[in-house]
């Protein structure tokens, strides 16, 4: 493993681990800084279709057609997200889609940016309304049991999970560019 | 009853003239008139009828057209539909996918809510708006005399296609679609060889 300053968090290369094991072909993403090892990955990996989305819901439907056509595909997203993709949940329970997606928290930890607020603190209220079921990871030597507890639910109980990313793993984001 | 002022297809005819030359290709339909026009050319296995989750289709086709890169993706749906989801035209133009075309049946209307105006008629260009996003190649049509040369594309499966067809905006007689969609996606699975997990 590089010991460069810009090795990604362990936590991060846990979730592509777990995904990679988990014979994920599709990664479907709005970005952040907490997904950025993931997506960086998906990118590098010629096994794995990266697919950058131009809001969130388009990915709730994207995954279900990779499922629909054979392949497992997971959505990457910020809290904020998950309030654009409301509605385009309804495809996953009128049809029992497997669905998996890691969201990264905002509005929670030290965030400097009061907007957003109101979305992270209906986030998982929201998916819950939605029928899917929330798992969260704080602490970075759990990420990887949990995402993967998380994935097996989705692609081998064919449930509908959500794991949120608390925004403390991803810590103080810094404002002042110098 | 709006009548587009230049030439149009008539929906039901056009449909069912592409898909009689389409019989191998992977359909997904946009909800509302774009799925009735499908199930009325006749039930397949290998439809994907959407009843909601709108502005969904196409890019619900995108992730089936990368996990089935060896078969023609084909996106069915209206123009309001492809409206509420344009920014997957984005998206789908960042991946180009060789085998996924965008059918878009423009009455310039929103059929199933009372034939308000839409905004292709209201100043919205699509194929300048596909073109824009990156995908190169998008054209128009108006009659079902071009169902055979946009069946030649699909069926080459050279890259991304987006055809607006422009139509009549009528209503012809519903033709309702199974909406169980845990039915019609285990059949589709099935008929693509795929297990349950």
């Amino acid at each position: 493993m590089s010991e460069t300053s810009t090795t990604a968090p362990a936590w991060q290369q846990d979730i592509f681990k777990v995904l990679k094991e988990g014979d994920v072909r599709q990664i479907a993403y709005v970005p952040d800084a907490g997904h950025s090892h993931v997506i960086r990955s998906a990118i590098a990996d010629p096994d794995i279709q990266d697919i950058v989305l131009t809001t969130e819901e388009e990915g709730v439907a994207v995954v279900s057609g990779a499922w629909l056509g054979g392949q497992r595909a997971v959505l990457l997203m910020q809290s904020s997200g998950v309030g654009n993709c409301v509605n385009m949940f309804s495809l996953l329970s009128s049809a029992n889609f497997p669905f998996f997606t890691l969201v990264t928290m905002r509005g929670e930890y030290a965030d400097f940016n009061p907007w957003q607020g109101p979305m992270g603190r209906a986030t998982q209220g929201a998916l819950e309304l939605m029928g899917i079921a929330v798992l969260r990871a704080s602490d970075p030597a759990q990420v990887e049991e949990i995402v993967r507890a998380g994935f097996d639910a989705a692609f081998e109980a064919g449930d509908r999970v959500a794991v949120l990313l608390g925004q403390n793993l991803i810590g103080r984001k810094k404002w002042e560019r110098k | 009853m709006t009548k587009n002022p230049a030439k149009a297809a008539n929906r039901r005819q056009f449909v069912s003239s592409l898909l009689k030359a389409l019989p191998d290709a992977l359909v997904v339909t946009g909800l509302g008139s774009a799925s009735y026009d499908v199930f009325a050319a006749g039930d397949r296995d290998n439809n994907y009828y959407l009843w909601g989750a709108m502005g969904g289709s196409t890019s619900l086709a995108l992730g089936l057209a990368l996990a089935q890169p060896d078969k023609s993706v084909l996106v069915i749906t209206g123009d309001g539909e492809q409206l509420m989801g344009i920014g997957s035209l984005a998206t789908i133009a960042a991946k180009q996918p060789r085998n996924l075309t965008i059918i878009v049946l423009d009455n310039g209307h929103f059929g199933e809510t009372g034939m308000q105006r839409s905004h292709t008629s209201l100043g919205t260009d699509l194929v300048a708006v596909a073109k824009g996003f990156g995908i190169a190649d998008a054209w128009s049509v108006d009659s079902e005399e071009h169902c055979a040369e946009i069946a030649s594309r699909v069926a080459a499966r050279q890259g991304p296609t987006f055809v607006q067809v422009r139509i009549d905006a009528d209503e012809p007689p519903r033709a309702l679609p199974p909406r169980d969609g845990v039915y019609v996606k285990n059949r589709f699975r099935a008929a693509l060889g795929l297990k349950p997990f």
